[in-house]
Formats: structure tokens, sequence, C-alpha cells
């Protein structure tokens, strides 16, 4: 079935969409009473909260979907803070066109990712569009920090580590691989990172700073937290890791890793006498298992690159949109 | 042995006459600023860029043709992504689309082919830009839109050939030591091409790949051989001595020589490339776009893409023109020297 004007009416056709999709998928006690606003229960500690719209073509891609993509990149915003994920809103805007079929799958998706990451999809809403099948959506997280913790870009100091998660570049090279036709192994790398980040702190290790590497890529966050904390961050090309396919990729159509958007990475900046121990837990992990030390926190106010030759320069945040070259 | 580190030795404590050395392909510009290349060598080793990079050779009336052609009802002007924020005269096809411009940007020139099947009402024209190693890509998506009998593609044709362009610098800048020459354009055209300049310059060229370490072996041996009319090729697993036969053959097909206008360096005769008339349904109105007004009269991009002056010698560098707001051509691309300069 495909949607129509008629399910965005607020009538009979949109409860049904409700009905048959989203409620089914993402049932809880809190969301099924399907009131104006759902009433939380009171929770200790800080809350973060964090809001995301995810407009990805196409909506299917090697390693996920817009719907998985629409949970994991909340829940990481997040995690980014220390917060334990609690709560999820979506909003879809939803063209005339799209098959019914394809929302369930988005959906399905959707759920599964939030199971995984232990969060609760609490509220929700859809509107529907003049189009030809394009579907956006938006998400809001909610989470608690505990009252003690503080996690964020302005506590970096010289000395410390930066840690990097996994392989730079997987997403952005899965989804332009999917646009040109490009047949590869290249998958997305988007995923929840509740298991990389808890088990960081569970075992103590002191973390100054977290950020996932999304939009603008690992040169343009880096730069943030160096503006942040005002400092320096060197880094060392040959610790970056990327995957070989990613690499060959990059050389085809002249993009740089340290630029591509990731959905599964992150930043961490720790305390320097905890490296190893942070490599080791998170090399344990699933989405740490290519975790790597790759620079430090220095005096200053630039990113530097130490190149695998052996020369330096400084590394800019994005400027424009990182296309690939013409030559 | 002579060993990797001995060369970085040698480039870094260098002390002898001084050395200029224009690296002509903008893949090398990029790769020498993105490997730091530049921290690596002694004062008395300067590299310049030269005019590699296939936007920032683009011509503001060229720009304006396609600025134009993007407000025709029915039409789309199709491109690559450096071209979006380069300006011509007045605007780029950036300020276009926000005035209600009619863009599209590709990644791959068969990417069209697809829209164009799918929208046949449409005239897509394609800012055809580039040196020897894309002009071959251009006539196989001619060549395909005839078999698939697509006729709603047409080129803007701003190709251009190299060799003519390396003889013209020689005879302009006469402080130049060597050249890197470039390894993607002597790919299609074979080493030997290259011959003749360092014979009537001489002028050694060292042709090399794209890996850092390719790049400053290069400026070793162009340090060492200055002022010896000797060709090198490092680049061997994708350069021969002679032409690749199947890209010639295919581009003899579909183009011809004709004079071109590269911004900085003005007309040059037999340096451009343009649909044989058998053709000419397939192009947009390529010849004569001989004009080049630049967008800010401060701005010495042909200077810097012919190797008179660094990019830090303009007075709009950095200042006025950054990367977000390029006033010249050269601040655009990756490639472009004034970009690589800003970046490292």
């Amino acid at each position: 079935m495909k949607i129509t004007a008629a399910h965005g009416s607020g009538g009979k056709s949109t409860s049904e969409l409700i009905e048959n999709i989203f409620a089914k998928h993402f049932s809880n006690p809190l969301l099924d009473s399907m009131e104006d606003s759902t009433v939380l229960p009171s929770m200790d500690g800080k809350i973060a909260i964090t809001t995301d719209s995810f407009v990805v073509t196409p909506l299917f891609f090697k390693g996920g979907d817009i719907g998985k993509l629409s949970i994991c990149g909340t829940v990481n915003d997040l995690l980014m803070r220390g917060a334990i994920p609690r709560y999820v809103t979506c909003g879809f805007i939803i063209e005339t066109g799209t098959e019914s079929e394809t929302l369930d799958q988005i959906a399905r998706s959707m759920a599964e990712s939030a199971k995984q990451a232990g969060v609760l999809i609490i509220a929700g809403d859809t509107k529907v569009i003049n189009g030809n099948g394009g579907v956006y959506i938006n998400t809001t997280g909610v989470g608690t920090v505990p009252n003690e913790r503080d996690i964020s870009i302005y506590n970096c100091k010289a000395g410390d580590a930066v840690l990097l998660s996994g392989t730079l570049g997987d997403h952005h090279a899965a989804i332009l691989s999917e646009r040109m036709g490009i047949k590869n192994d290249i998958q997305s790398d988007c995923t929840v990172l509740n298991e990389a980040v808890d088990i960081l702190l569970k075992n103590n290790i002191r973390i100054k700073a977290m950020r996932d590497v999304t939009r603008g890529g690992l040169a343009t966050i880096l730069n943030e937290i160096a503006v942040a904390s005002n400092v320096s961050i060197e880094i060392e090309e040959g610790q970056i890791p990327v995957s070989s396919p990613v690499k060959s990729l990059c050389g085809i159509l002249g993009l740089d890793p340290l630029y591509m958007g990731n959905e599964g990475k992150f930043v961490a900046v720790i305390d320097v006498q905890d490296k190893e121990k942070a490599i080791e837990l998170l090399q344990s992990t699933e989405p740490g298992k290519n975790a790597a030390i790759i620079g430090k926190i220095k005096t200053g106010d630039k990113l530097l690159l130490k190149t695998s030759i052996g020369g330096t320069r400084i590394v800019h945040v994005l400027q424009g949109e990182g296309l690939p070259r013409i030559c | 042995m002579l060993t990797f580190d001995k060369i970085k030795e040698f480039l870094y404590n260098y002390d002898g006459e001084p050395v200029t050395l224009m690296e002509v392909c903008g893949t090398h510009t990029s790769v020498i600023a993105k490997s730091g290349i530049k921290s690596l060598l002694s004062d008395k080793i300067k590299l310049v860029s030269g005019p590699g990079c296939p936007v920032c050779v683009t011509v503001s009336s060229y720009i304006d043709k396609l600025c134009e052609l993007s407000l025709q009802e029915n039409t789309v002007v199709v491109t690559f992504g450096d071209m979006m924020r380069v300006k011509g005269s007045e605007r780029s096809l950036n300020d276009m689309m926000a005035a209600g411009g009619k863009v599209k940007l590709i990644y791959s020139p068969l990417e069209l082919l697809k829209l164009a099947k799918e929208n046949k009402n449409t005239t897509f024209i394609f800012a055809a830009v580039g040196f020897e190693t894309t002009t071959p890509i251009y006539a196989m998506l001619i060549r395909q839109a005839i078999e698939k009998n697509i006729h709603n593609i047409k080129l803007l044709s701003s190709l251009k050939t190299m060799p003519e362009a390396i003889d013209w610098i020689c005879r302009q800048n006469h402080q130049l030591t060597g050249f890197i020459a470039p390894g993607h354009v002597c790919a299609i055209t074979g080493s030997d091409m290259l011959v003749p300049f360092a014979e009537k310059y001489h002028t050694p060229l060292v042709v090399a790949g794209f890996s850092s370490e390719q790049v400053l072996s290069a400026v070793y041996m162009l340090t060492k051989l200055k002022k010896t009319g000797k060709v090198i090729n490092l680049y061997r697993s994708a350069v021969e001595e002679s032409p690749n036969m199947e890209a010639k053959t295919l581009v003899d097909e579909f183009f011809e020589s004709g004079p071109a206008c590269w911004r900085g360096l003005g007309t040059i005769e037999q340096s451009g490339l343009y649909l044989k008339g058998k053709y000419s349904e397939f192009d947009a109105g390529s010849r004569g776009l001989t004009e080049d007004v630049g967008y800010n009269n401060a701005c010495r991009c042909s200077d810097v893409i012919t190797g008179k002056i660094s990019p830090h010698e303009c007075a709009l560098f950095g200042k006025a023109c950054t990367p977000q707001n390029p006033q010249g051509a050269c601040m655009v691309s990756e490639e472009g020297s004034c970009h690589s300069y800003f970046t490292s």
C-alpha cells in the first residue's frame, strides 16, 4: 500500500497507519496510553536532552537504514555527555508515494535499535506531505547523568590522551557507494555506542570529553574540542585506523577520511594514565574493536597532524561540502 | 645506499643554490599540503604550484555562461562539486542555486546518463572541465549517449591539454629549476611528451605518482638534476613512455583541438578540446569563451598559477579570501594552491 494524502488527514487512515505500523513496533506502557503527552516518572540525576533530524538517501543502505540511524544518532549524542539514555521521541515527515512496507521496515529497525540502546520510544508524530516516497525523521532523546559526572568538550588539558573508537569513514563511504552504484563490501558503521561507553565508565576511566565523529568528520570535531578547551591537539596519521576498502574508495574519489562522517565512532579525551587500560577495554567490545590512541592534547590552539612521512601540518575544520576531486 | 631517510635528511639540510620547483598537477599540490612536505624542506627549496587545477584555470566567461544556462527553461546545469563555488564575473553556481537557477551536483559523468534518460524533457548541460586524464570519460559519456539514443545532454567544454601550458610557463618563467610532472596526465600522454620541453628549456622534469614518498623523491631528484634537460619517470607503475592508445583513440574520435583561454595565462593555441563538428548537437556553445574578468580586482590567482608569487604574497590571502569566502578560484578547490596553502 502506498501512503497518500489521506494518511495525513488526522482521520481514520492516520489512525490505521499509526496503529498498524508505529504503535505495533514501538509499544510500551508509557506510549500505549496514546494521550496528548507522556508524563514521565521523576528521574535521579541531571537531565540530558538532544535532538536531531535524519534526511539520508537512500533510505536503506549496507549496514543500516534511516530508522536505525535516527535512534543511533540521538542515543550516541546522549552517551557522549555521559548520560544514560532513557527515552526517545520521534517525528516522521512522510512523502506521498512511500510504501507502507518501507515504513514498517523503518519502524522495525527503530524498535530494534531502541531495544539495544535501552531506550523507550515515548512520543511520536506523523505528517504526510506531497512528494515521491521520501521519509524524514526527527528524534529527541532524554537521558540522565549522575550528579557527579562532568564530561564536556570544555574539560581537556595538555597531557591528556586522544582515543578514537575505530576506523574512519565507513558510513560516508557506504552511502556514497550506494548512491554511485559502486559495488564493494563497505558497510555503514551505524550503531549504538552504549557498550563501548559503558565499559569505560564502569571501569572508572577518567574521561574528560567525548564526541561522536559524525558530520564534518574527525578533523572538524577535534577542532571544536581544541577551541572549546583552548588547547592544541596533535594527532598521528599513522595511528588513525581506516579500513583498506575505505582507503581505496577515498583514493579513487579524492576524499579525505579525516572529513568523512561516521555513525558509530567516537573520540574520547582521557587522562593519559588510563590510556592502555581504556584501549584494552574498548577493544574487547564490538563497536570499539579497532580503537586506537591517535594523539595527545598540548598547549596551543591548533589541530596538528604528524604525517606518515614525518611532516607536520595544520588541519582545519571542513570547508564547504567535502566533495570528491575532479581530476 | 640511498634510503628514504637519507633523502629527507638531504632535503632538510640542503644549503646549495636556491631551487624553485613547480608541481603542475593539482593532485600533487594537494599531496604536498596534506603530507606536510614543505615542513620537511630547507628554506632554499621552494615549491610553487602550476596551472594544474582544472577549476583554477577556468575563465570567468565560462562560469558566466554556466550561470546564464542555469536560468534557462527546462535546463539543468550539472557539475562536480568544486565548480559550485567559483565566481564568474559576478556570481557562482552556488549563488545561482539560491537565486532559482537549476544546478545539480554529481559525482561521476556516467550518473548523468541515468538522469537524462529519466527526464527526457530537460536538457542537461555538463560543465566539462579537466585535462587529458578526464577527457576520455567525457568521450565515453557522449559515446554511450549516442548508443542509448539519449539526446538531452550537452557539454560546455573547458577541457584543456597540458603540454601547451607547460611550454607557455617555460617561456614566461625563467626562475624555475624544474618540474614535478603530472603523473595522471602522463599516464595518458606518455612521458615522451615531456622530452621536447626538457631539451628546449634545459629544465628537468620528473614524473611522480601521488604518494608523499614519490613526491619527496621527485623533489630530491630535481634538486640534483638542476639545469639538465632530463626527463625521469618515477611513476613506472602507471606511466609509459608512449601514449595510452586506447584513450587517445577514444578522445580523437570525439574531440579536436582549438584555442583555449586559461585564467592567468591568456589564450593558448591548440590547448583546448572541443567536440568535433559531427557531434555538435552535444555542444552547449563552448568555443570563444575567452573573456576573463576577475570577481575581485585585487585577486592574484593568475600570478599564483604561473608560479610568479606564492599565495601568501597576495594581499587578499587569508584576509578577504578564505576557503569559506573565496575571491579567486585557487582558494576554492582543494587542489588550488591558495586553498592548499591556507589549509596546511
